[in-house]
């Protein structure tokens, strides 16, 4: 509702391009010239400082390159943006609106494709940058959580669910291999594992890995969820986080907010198996002294659930122009390269190797991914999402079954 | 200058009761389902039957309840034990000046420092680990975000002493503390029970206002709950910020209807305070009555002053340890110090914490010279028309102190979204005066009635004309006070969260509202810079308060502290 109102608001005071469709990013030299000036709202999750710092840099590149200005709006939970953008569309304000850029993927990409709150045509693959992009092997780009992407999102960067531990703490022989081996594991070390807590996207990613183990038939995950089959699905899942919780850090009782909460918790030895949606998110916090440089990372050999994040301009976005070339930055392979570079980022590109011209291809080459990164061949098969309506159901169950009684 | 001064008290009042109106109607509606954008024009109950469906509901509401009553209770108690047992001797001199400097701290900032300290992995436990408790790793116990609120309440009580402590000082100069200690005393009572049967009850009455406020303000706090509150359920403003915030537009009408449970709670834990009120009342004068004289009270007047002196240390170590962390490079269990020091911190969040800080200090001082103007404004009608502002008017001053935050900037927000003025800088400065202006005209009042009206006579007798005397004598005589209050005025704006988050809609963002949404990554590197700005802004602020006079009147020593 909130959103609704700001939308009304924000019509009445943001000034209205006047001509903000006529043209493509096709056109890309008229899509420049027209973003030249621009304010562009980068509408991201805001909870790490070392992907703020990352969109810093952007930002100045982007003025210094095309006069465009990059304003990050920093997000605790990226449906708030879509929310925004909803309200817009309810508010009849399909002009000038808040958001510009969005960072994003899952249910929120979904809902916003579902309700035509995107910038349509698709898009992506008509940015100049797109020719670098591996969109043949990784099949994530164009698939992402089950939904077609069809170019509404430009991809940013790929994700896969990583372990960590402490070398120094824990014997690198005795990891756990499954989830199930994960829960032997935590009731025989009782309050040195956790999750973030949903709706934290690695808490939920967390319990998607789970269920995807657990679960009997996968195939049924694929589809959007029946209200009949549900409990049927999930029991193993709440079967095994009941199990989980009497063991869990906290005793369950308490749950760390996200995945920097849980680094910290990692580093202070109040954790010793931590997990991230980002394969050399422990080189990264090495490089930054936030971990000891004894961390190191593991996977599951039967795969770890995986996917690929993205950009979308919303519908009714002020700066559609401004919004394209910073997609189109962000796809480049200099961008792309420092993204990957755990001293700033760490986040694996999508980008294919293959396509780039040599000189660019050295600049990725020469990143030193870490010694707690593991390499791309031995992070294990990349498990697919499941359809992002599972998540907001077993979102609701997890709150229904875990916030105490009155 | 006439029209202007009787303008003043009727600017105070549209400004304090316009917003609150609004802003309270603009909850109460939505909340029985009139909210005609989103096509809700049908008059509801169905909102509360959701609210009071949510889980543990209940277990919110009575964590506020609780969180209210035993935050003013056990402060106030405090700083009670601590000036009966203290009044008139040197000791409250040195614990004023050990305590006025957490006054101005942000409630944040406090609590991120607590936080710090007494967490399993905290400042506390690297100290004597492992040496006293053999931890070579941190406990596994549930401190900071405890199901009970205890954290939390700590982290209340320690910034709430400072401030009953400094209200009580002030009402202090007004009772007639030297007559009745020695009558008290030749009567055979001791120090404390002579105290507080003499004169606590004339105390009391004058900062009885404040005490409310604590009441109010613990029982609806937003970023204190977030930091170091449960989270399982969390306290009801916490959630109602939650819903207000949530994807599903519809969740609108139920933080609205929440809001107005929340309006209940702090009035219940009011209602409840004054029965307490009366209970203390009956037990004094059952004291009385039974003659007891309580003569041995060495023992629970050494115990109050611990319990101050250990308010202030917490906060103070808290700190500290923030401003370690903010430096620290790598950091393990249980090493009481970093292994090494570094710059990166600051650095890296230089470059993002400008905007806000612009930000926080354009609020903070448009906010803060509006409500000076406006606070001289008032004064001067007042001795203009030689009225004094009765208990209504004292009682209009503190209502937005006294209404919970979320129940009416809630509603303050859609007006401004109507007005078309959410997310822009005089909106901001507006939902900031509501808050800065009754702290402003409080801190100016006693220096402005203090003021000999002798001077003004002898000028007037002179021939000085009405400008020329307030310009060239009561203005600088004032000047001291009248930069304490804008220093006052600024801090209680740099502090502000609430309403900084809703009015400012994650556009403008200050450097509390940045703090508190960081606190959720743990990053205590981070969290350690953004403390230290919200601690280094106020204190700035009353550093140029008590220098600037100094500066300007150096040639003047009938003019110098």
């Amino acid at each position: 509702m909130l959103k609704h109102f700001l939308a009304a608001a924000l019509l009445c005071t943001a000034s209205l391009p006047a001509h903000a469709e006529d043209f493509t990013a096709a056109d890309w030299n008229k899509v420049l010239e027209e973003a030249r000036g621009q304010t562009v709202y980068f509408n991201a999750w805001g909870g790490a400082q070392n992907i703020n710092a990352y969109i810093g840099w952007a930002a100045g590149e982007l003025r210094d390159r095309y006069g465009v200005t990059l304003k990050q709006v920093k997000l605790d939970d990226t449906a708030h943006a879509v929310a925004t953008v909803l309200a817009e569309k309810t508010a009849g304000r399909d002009e000038g609106g808040s958001v510009d850029l969005i960072w994003i993927n899952g249910e929120n990409f979904a809902a916003m494709k579902e309700r035509g709150l995107l910038l349509s045509p698709g898009w992506a693959q008509d940015l100049p940058n797109w020719r670098y992009v591996d969109h043949e092997n990784k099949p994530t780009i164009t698939t992402d959580f089950t939904i077609p992407v069809e170019g509404l999102a430009s991809p940013w960067g790929m994700a896969q669910l990583a372990f960590f531990y402490d070398g120094a703490r824990m014997d690198a022989a005795k990891l756990p291999r499954t989830a199930d081996e994960l829960l032997a594991w935590a009731e025989a070390n009782p309050g040195r594992f956790s999750y973030p807590q949903p709706p934290d996207f690695t808490g939920t990613s967390f319990l998607k890995q789970v269920l995807l183990e657990k679960v009997t038939d996968r195939s049924v995950l694929d589809r959007p969820v029946e209200d009949d089959v549900f409990a049927e699905v999930t029991k193993p899942l709440f079967d095994y986080l009941d199990t989980l919780h009497k063991v869990a850090w906290r005793s369950g009782r308490a749950f760390p907010q996200n995945y920097p909460a849980m680094k910290q918790l990692l580093a202070d030895g109040e954790l010793d198996i931590i997990f991230a949606f980002n394969p050399s998110e422990a080189s990264s916090a090495i490089a930054n002294g936030e971990l000891p440089d004894t961390v190191r990372s593991f996977t599951f050999p039967g795969g770890t659930l995986a996917n690929t994040h993205f950009v979308a301009i919303p519908y009714n976005a002020n700066a559609k122009a401004g919004a394209l070339v910073t997609a189109n930055f962000l796809l480049s392979p200099q961008a792309q390269a420092r993204k990957q570079d755990p001293a700033f980022w760490g986040d694996p590109t999508v980008l294919s190797m293959e396509k780039l011209d040599p000189a660019a291809r050295a600049g990725f080459e020469a990143i030193d991914l870490g010694i707690a990164t593991l390499k791309p061949e031995e992070l294990g098969p990349a498990l697919g999402e499941p359809h992002p309506s599972w998540m907001e159901r077993i979102e609701e169950e997890w709150n229904r079954r875990y916030t105490a009684e009155n | 200058m006439l029209m202007l001064t009787r303008l003043g008290p009727a600017l105070v009042i549209l400004l304090l009761t316009g917003p609150i109106a609004f802003g309270l109607a603009g909850t109460v509606l939505p909340a029985f389902g009139f909210l005609p954008v989103l096509g809700g024009m049908e008059l509801t109950l169905r909102h509360f039957r959701d609210l009071f469906s949510e889980p543990a509901i209940f277990t919110s509401a009575s964590l506020s309840l609780t969180m209210g009553l035993a935050t003013a209770f056990i402060s106030l108690l405090t700083v009670m034990l601590f000036i009966a047992g203290y009044a008139g001797t040197r000791a409250i001199g040195r614990v004023q000046h050990l305590v006025s400097p957490l006054l101005s701290l942000p409630h944040a900032a406090a609590a991120f420092g607590l936080a710090f300290l007494i967490a399993p992995s905290g400042m506390l436990a690297r100290l004597i680990s492992p040496e006293l408790t053999g931890w070579q790793r941190p406990p596994d116990l549930l401190i900071v975000n405890d199901p009970m609120g205890l954290a939390m309440m700590a982290g209340l009580i320690v910034k709430e002493i400072p401030f009953l402590l400094l209200m009580t000082l002030a009402a202090l100069p007004q009772a007639p503390l030297p007559q009745t200690r020695m009558l008290a005393a030749s009567l055979g009572y001791g120090r404390m029970a002579g105290f507080l049967l003499g004169l606590w009850p004339v105390i009391y009455r004058q900062i009885r206002l404040p005490v409310f406020a604590v009441i109010a303000f613990a029982s609806s706090v937003v970023d204190v709950g977030i930091i170091l509150g449960p989270t399982r359920p969390a306290p009801l403003a916490v959630r109602l910020v939650e819903w207000m915030d949530d994807p599903d537009l519809s969740m609108r009408n139920l933080a609205s209807a929440g809001a107005l449970l929340q309006l209940g709670v702090t009035g219940l834990a009011l209602a409840l305070w004054l029965g307490l009120e009366r209970l203390g009342a009956a037990l004094c004068t059952r004291m009385a009555m039974h003659g007891w004289r309580f003569r041995r009270d060495a023992l629970i007047r050494a115990a109050a002053l611990a319990a101050m002196v250990l308010a202030a240390a917490i906060v103070l170590a808290g700190l500290c340890s923030l401003l370690l962390w903010s430096f620290a490079g790598l950091w393990q269990f249980p090493d009481a110090l970093p292994s090494s020091f570094t710059l990166r911190t600051w650095m890296r969040t230089l470059p993002s914490i400008l905007e806000p800080l612009r930000m926080t200090l354009l609020a903070g001082l448009l906010s803060t010279l509006i409500a000076s103007l406006l606070a001289i404004l008032c004064l001067m009608n007042e001795d203009e028309t030689r009225r004094r502002p009765g208990r209504g008017a004292l009682t209009l001053l503190y209502l937005p102190l006294l209404i919970p935050q979320v129940a009416f900037v809630f509603g303050l927000q859609l007006f401004l979204v109507y007005a078309g003025m959410l997310a822009t800088l005089p909106a901001l400065v507006l939902a900031h005066l509501v808050f800065v202006m009754p702290y402003a005209y409080l801190s100016l009042k006693d220096p402005w009635y203090a003021f000999d009206r002798r001077y003004d006579q002898i000028a007037a007798g002179l021939g000085k004309g009405r400008a020329r005397r307030f310009f060239s004598i009561r203005l600088p005589v004032m000047l001291r006070a009248v930069l304490t209050t804008a220093a006052v005025g600024f801090a209680v704006s740099v502090g502000l969260y609430l309403p900084t988050v809703l009015v400012g809609a994650g556009r403008l963002t200050t450097v509390t509202s940045e703090a508190v949404a960081l606190a959720s990554g743990g990053n205590a590197r981070v969290i350690g810079a953004y403390a230290f700005w919200q601690m280094f802004l106020p204190a700035a602020g009353f550093a140029v308060a008590t220098f600037m006079p100094t500066l300007i009147f150096r040639r003047f020593r009938g003019m110098q502290v």
